[in-house]
C-alpha cells in the first residue's frame, strides 16, 4: 500500500483549480500555482519510480474502499515509467514563455494554466488508475482540456479542434461502449479483477467485441493510420507548445491503454493468438509509418511536416504492440520516451523560430543555422535521433524494434523500420541542409534574427542533451524499468 | 593474448571532443582556435603512440565502459589490427592539421570554425572505430563518423557541394541501415557481438542467412571503402576542401570501411565460413574488377582530385582483395597497405591542395611545367607517385610484394596479374602528370614560388615517410609485426 499514485495526481489537480481562479485575478500567481502543482507531482513521480523500482506495484485503494466496491490507483512499472516522463514534458512546456509558445499570452479570463494542468492530471490519470471506468473520465479529462487548448491557435485550430473533437468523442464512445461490455459479462470495472473473471469468458462474443472496440477506440486515440486523419490538422494549427504536449505524450497515452489492456487486462495470448489483435495493429503501423513519413516529405510547413511526422512515430509504438515479443514491445515502449524528447524539442524550437522570425515554411528557413547556433545544434540533435543515428536514443527504439522484427522472423517489418529512417532522413537532411548550407534567405525575418532569449532556448536545450543522455543510458532504462513490463510476453 | 584496464583508449577517443568544445567557443582568434586542433593532434597520436609497446607485447588495453544494450556494452580495446589504424589516422592528423590551417587560410574557406570542430568529430569516431571492442560499439562510431563528414562534404556550400553532400547522404545512410540490420541479424544469430580472431558465428549457420549476412555487410562497409558499384559518393566528394579529401577521403573515412571489411571477415564471420561458403571469391571477384576499372577511369580525369579519387577506390579494394584471399602473406599485405596507401595518398592530395592554393590549377591538362614553379611540392608527388605504382624503393613496393605473393600462395594468379596491369595503370596516370610537370614546358610557371610552410612541411614529411617505409622495413619492424599477429590470429595458424 501506498498513496504516491494519488499524490501524482493530487498537486496537479489541485494546482488546476486555484491556476483557473487566481489566474483571473493574476496571471503570474497562476504561473507560480502551476509551476509549485507541477514541481510537486514530478517529486512524486520520481518517489514513485524509484519505490516501485524498489518494491514493485503500488497500490491505493481510494478513500480506503478496497476493490471492486472502490477504485484503485496502481503504480506498476509501467505507469510509473509514464507518469515521470508525462510531468517531465509537462513542466518543459510549461516553463516555456507562452509568449513563444502560444503564440501570444492570451487574455485573462482565458485559463491557459489551468487546462495545460488538467490535460496533464487527465494523462496522469489514465495511467495511474486501476479501474476501467475511472480511466474513461480520465481519457475524456485529458481530451476535453486539449480540445479547448487547439483553439489557442486561431480560426483555422478551431476548427481542427471540433473534428478531433468529434472523433476523440466516438473513440471515447467506442471505449466505453467495451467497457461496457465487459462490465456486462463480468459485473466488474477494476482492471485486477476483470484479469480474473475474463479468461472464462474469452469465447463469449460480448467479450470479443469488448476487446475490439477498446482497441479501435484506442487506435483512433493513437493516430493509427488510416484513424489519423484528424491529427495533421490539429498538431498542425494548434500552439507550439500544445502541439509538443499532444504529440510527445497525449497521444501515446492510447498506446499505453492498449497495452495496459493486452498486459493486464487480458491476457498477451488472447491479444496474439485467439484474437489477431497485436498482427492487426503492427501491419496498420507498418502502413501509417511508410504513410506518416512520405506525407511528412511532402510538407513545406514545418509544423505540419512535425505532425504528419508524429503519424509515423507513433505508429513506432503500435509496432511494438504488433510485434508482440520481449524486444519488439520494449522498442514500442521506449520509443514513447524518446518520441516525447525529440518531439517535444522540435515542437519547441518551431515555436522559437516562429517568435524570433515568424517564419513557419522550410523554405523560408535558409541562413538560419549561424544566426541561431544554440537552438539549431539543438535542432540538430533531434533531427539526428529522429533518423536514428547513435548515439542519440532514436538509434536506440529502432535497435529493439529490429531485434524484435528479427526475432519473430518478420522481415516486413524489419525493412519498413529501414526504409522509413531512410525517409525520415529526406526530411530531415532537407532542412539541415537549409539551415546551415543554401545560400541565405535575404529575407529581414532572416538578416535580423538573433538567437532567442534564454527562457525559450535553455527548456529546448534541456531536451535535446536529453535525447543524447537517454541514448547513452537506454540500457539502464531496459532492464530496471521494461523488462519486467514486458516478462509476461511469450518469447520466440 | 592478454588484456588490462587502462583509460587511454578512452582519452584517444575523447581528447579530440574535447577539442570540439574549445574550438566553438566564439569570438576567439584564429590561432587560439587552431591551437586547439594542434594540441588535440599531437596528444591523441601521443596516446595511441604510448600504447604501442605494450600492443607489441600482446598485451592489450581495454576498457568497459557501461551496457548499451542489455548484454552489450560500449567497450573500447587496442588490439594488433586496431592499433595499425588508430596509429596512421592519429599520426596524419597532425599532419593534416598544419596543412589544413596553410590551406583555410591560403584559399581563404569560410566558416572554419565549423570546418575545424567537425574534422575533430571525424577523428574521434575513427578513433572509436579503430579501437571499438565489439560490432555495436563500431556501429555507434561509424555512424558517427559518417554523419560528421557531411558538413565536410558540402562545406564549400556551392550547388555542386550540396548536390555531393546528398549523392553521399544516400549511399551512407543506406549502407547505414544494412549495417544496423547485419548487427542485428548477427546478435540473433549468435548471441554476441565481441569481436574475435577467427569470428563467432556459429559454424552450423545456414548458408541462407549466412549469405543475406555477407551482402549486408558488403552493403554497408562495401559503401564506405567504395568498392564499385558503391563507389561513386567518393568521387562525388571531392568537392570538399583538398585537406578533406586528404585525410578523410583518403585515409579515415574510407579506411573506416576497409578496416570494417577486416573486422568482419576476420573477427565476425570468420574467413572458414566464407570461403565454404563462396563469398570471400565473390567479395575478391568483386574488388578485383573495381581495381582494374577504377584505374581504367582515373586514367581519363583530367581533375586532378578526382583522378586521385578514383586511384583511391582503386587502392581500397587493394585491401579488400588482399583480406579477401584468406592467405596470411596476402592479409599482411592489406593491412600494409592501409599504412602505405594513406601514406602515400595524402602526399598526392596534400601536393594537389598546395598546387590549388597557389596556382588554382585543378586539371591535369593546365599543370605543364608547373614542376618549375613548385619543385619541391612535385618531387614529393613524384617520390608518392611512385610509392603507389608499387616501384621500389618506395614503400607501396612492399605491401604490393606482400599481396602479389599472398595470391600466389593460394593459387590465384589472376589476382596476381591484376595487382601488376594495375601497377602499371597507376604508373600510366601518376607519372603523367610527372611527365608534364617536370618535361614540358610552359610560360606560365616561370617564377619559383612554393607554398607556407605549414603546407610545405606535412606534404614533405608524408613523402619522407613513404620512402623511409620503404627504404628501412627493418626500422619500422612493429609494422610488420603487427599485422603478421593479426594474420596468424584470424588465419589460425599459430604463432605469436
Amino acid at each position: 500500500m501506498s498513496s504516491l499514485s494519488i499524490l501524482i495526481l493530487a498537486p496537479l489537480l489541485l494546482a488546476s483549480f486555484l491556476a483557473t481562479l487566481v489566474g483571473i485575478w493574476r496571471l503570474t500567481w497562476a504561473y507560480i500555482i502551476t509551476i509549485i502543482g507541477i514541481a510537486l507531482s514530478l517529486a512524486a513521480a520520481s518517489a514513485g519510480l524509484f519505490r516501485v523500482l524498489q518494491e514493485g506495484t503500488l497500490r491505493h485503494y481510494l478513500g480506503g474502499w478496497p476493490p471492486p466496491f472502490g477504485i484503485e490507483y496502481v503504480l506498476d512499472h509501467l505507469s510509473a515509467f509514464m507518469a515521470i516522463i508525462i510531468v517531465f514534458i509537462g513542466f518543459v512546456i510549461v516553463i516555456y514563455p507562452p509568449g513563444a509558445g502560444l503564440y501570444h499570452v492570451p487574455r485573462k479570463g482565458v485559463p491557459m494554466y489551468g487546462l495545460v494542468l488538467l490535460l496533464i492530471s487527465g494523462l496522469i490519470g489514465v495511467v495511474v488508475t486501476g479501474d476501467l471506468f475511472n480511466l474513461f473520465v480520465f481519457l475524456e479529462i485529458y481530451s476535453l482540456a486539449s480540445y479547448a487548448l487547439i483553439t489557442l491557435g486561431g480560426n483555422r485550430a478551431v476548427v481542427a479542434s471540433f473534428r478531433y473533437l468529434v472523433l476523440g468523442t466516438i473513440a471515447g464512445g467506442f471505449y466505453l461502449l467495451g467497457i461496457g461490455f465487459i462490465y456486462f459479462s463480468t459485473g466488474t470495472l477494476n482492471m485486477a479483477d476483470a484479469a480474473q473473471l475474463l479468461p472464462a469468458l474469452y469465447s463469449s462474443p460480448t467479450v470479443v467485441a469488448a476487446a475490439a472496440l477498446i482497441v479501435i477506440g484506442m487506435g483512433i486515440k493513437l493516430a493509427l493510420f488510416p484513424l489519423h486523419v484528424w491529427l495533421p490538422d490539429a498538431h498542425s494549427y494548434a500552439p507550439p507548445v500544445i502541439a509538443a504536449i499532444l504529440a510527445a505524450v497525449q497521444i501515446e497515452v492510447a498506446g499505453y491503454v492498449i497495452v495496459r489492456m493486452m498486459l493486464t487486462v487480458f491476457r498477451p495470448e488472447y491479444f496474439i493468438e485467439i484474437l489477431p489483435i497485436t498482427s492487426a495493429i503492427g501491419w496498420v503501423a507498418a502502413a501509417g509509418i511508410i504513410f506518416g513519413s512520405l506525407m511528412a516529405i511532402a510538407q513545406k510547413d514545418f509544423k505540419r511536416m512535425l505532425a504528419y511526422s508524429t503519424v509515423a512515430q507513433v505508429a513506432y509504438v503500435g509496432l511494438g504492440i504488433g510485434l508482440a515479443n520481449p524486444l519488439g514491445l520494449i522498442g514500442g515502449l521506449l520509443h514513447i520516451l524518446n518520441h516525447a524528447f525529440m518531439k517535444s524539442c522540435l515542437f519547441l524550437i518551431a515555436g522559437g523560430i516562429r517568435f524570433q522570425t515568424g517564419l513557419h515554411e522550410v523554405s523560408q528557413f535558409a541562413g538560419l543555422g549561424r544566426k541561431m547556433p544554440l537552438m539549431m545544434t539543438a535542432f540538430t540533435v533531434a533531427a539526428l535521433s529522429m533518423v536514428g543515428i547513435p548515439p542519440t536514443c532514436g538509434f536506440f527504439s529502432k535497435w529493439y524494434l529490429i531485434l524484435g522484427s528479427v526475432e519473430a522472423g518478420n522481415w516486413v517489418f524489419v525493412a519498413v523500420i529501414l526504409t522509413s529512417s531512410l525517409l525520415t532522413a529526406v526530411y530531415f537532411f532537407r532542412i539541415l541542409e537549409k539551415l546551415f548550407a543554401a545560400p541565405p534567405n535575404d529575407d529581414e525575418a532572416v538578416t535580423k534574427a538573433t538567437e532567442p532569449s534564454p527562457k525559450i532556448v535553455v527548456p529546448i536545450l534541456v531536451l535535446a542533451i536529453g535525447i543524447l543522455v537517454l541514448g547513452l543510458i537506454n540500457a539502464l532504462i531496459v532492464t530496471r524499468v521494461l523488462w519486467p513490463v514486458v516478462a509476461l510476453l511469450p518469447t520466440g | 593474448m592478454e588484456t588490462y584496464y587502462s583509460l587511454k583508449p578512452l582519452l584517444a577517443v575523447l581528447v579530440s571532443l574535447l577539442a570540439v568544445v574549445l574550438i566553438v567557443i566564439p569570438n576567439q582568434r584564429p590561432n587560439v582556435r587552431e591551437s586547439w586542433t594542434i594540441m588535440a593532434a599531437v596528444a591523441k597520436f601521443t596516446i595511441v603512440l604510448s600504447m604501442l609497446p605494450s600492443v607489441l607485447q600482446g598485451q592489450y588495453p581495454e576498457i568497459t565502459l557501461f551496457a548499451i544494450s542489455p548484454g552489450i556494452s560500449l567497450a573500447l580495446k587496442v588490439d594488433s589490427l586496431g592499433i595499425i589504424f588508430g596509429l596512421s589516422a592519429s599520426l596524419l592528423w597532425v599532419l593534416a592539421s598544419f596543412f589544413s590551417i596553410g590551406y583555410v587560410r591560403g584559399v581563404p574557406e569560410h566558416k572554419q570554425t565549423r570546418y575545424f570542430a567537425s574534422f575533430a568529430i571525424c577523428l574521434s569516431a575513427t578513433m572509436g572505430i579503430a579501437f571499438a571492442a565489439n560490432l555495436l560499439t563500431l556501429v555507434v562510431f561509424y555512424e558517427i563518423l559518417t554523419i560528421a563528414t557531411y558538413p565536410l562534404v558540402i562545406h564549400k556550400e556551392t550547388g555542386a557541394a550540396i548536390a555531393a553532400g546528398r549523392r553521399y547522404l544516400v549511399y551512407l545512410l543506406t549502407g547505414g541501415v544494412a549495417l544496423l540490420l547485419a548487427l542485428a541479424l548477427t546478435y540473433q544469430i549468435s548471441d554476441s557481438v565481441d569481436f574475435r580472431a577467427g569470428g563467432i558465428l556459429p559454424a552450423g549457420i545456414g548458408k541462407s542467412s549466412l549469405i543475406l549476412l555477407f551482402i549486408l555487410f558488403l552493403t554497408s562497409f562495401g559503401v564506405k571503402s567504395a568498392i564499385m558499384p558503391m563507389h561513386s559518393w567518393l568521387p562525388a566528394a571531392m568537392a570538399a576542401p583538398t585537406p578533406v579529401s586528404a585525410l578523410l577521403h583518403a585515409v579515415a573515412v574510407v579506411k573506416a570501411g576497409v578496416f570494417g571489411f577486416a573486422r568482419i571477415i576476420g573477427f565476425i564471420i570468420g574467413p572458414g565460413l566464407l570461403q565454404k561458403s563462396g563469398m570471400g571469391d565473390f567479395l575478391a571477384a568483386l574488388t578485383a574488377i573495381t581495381i582494374i576499372v577504377a584505374s581504367l577511369v582515373a586514367l581519363r580525369q583530367d581533375n586532378l582530385k578526382m583522378r586521385l579519387a578514383y586511384s583511391t577506390v582503386s587502392h581500397l579494394s587493394y585491401i579488400v582483395l588482399g583480406l579477401a584471399l584468406f592467405s596470411p602473406s596476402a592479409w599482411i599485405g592489406g593491412l600494409l597497405h592501409i599504412v602505405n596507401h594513406a601514406m602515400t595518398k595524402i602526399t598526392l592530395f596534400f601536393c594537389a591542395g598546395a598546387i590549388y592554393v597557389r596556382t588554382h590549377c585543378q586539371n591535369v591538362s593546365e599543370m605543364n611545367g608547373i614542376g618549375r614553379q613548385m619543385p619541391i611540392t612535385m618531387s614529393a608527388f613524384t617520390l608518392a607517385s611512385l610509392g603507389l605504382a608499387g616501384i621500389p624503393p618506395i614503400n607501396g613496393f612492399i605491401s604490393k610484394w606482400y599481396l602479389v605473393q599472398g595470391t600466389l600462395d593460394v593459387g590465384q594468379t589472376i589476382y596476381a596479374a591484376t595487382f601488376l596491369i594495375s601497377g602499371l595503370l597507376n604508373a600510366g596516370y601518376l607519372m603523367s602528370i610527372v611527365c608534364r610537370a617536370f618535361f614540358r614546358g610552359s610560360d606560365k610557371f616561370v617564377k619559383y614560388g612554393e607554398v607556407s610552410p605549414s603546407m610545405l612541411i606535412p606534404l614533405v614529411l608524408t613523402a619522407m615517410f613513404s620512402l623511409l617505409l620503404g627504404l628501412f622495413p627493418d626500422q619500422f619492424p612493429f609494422l610488420f609485426q603487427l599485422a603478421a599477429r593479426v594474420a596468424s590470429n584470424v588465419l589460425g595458424g599459430g604463432g605469436p
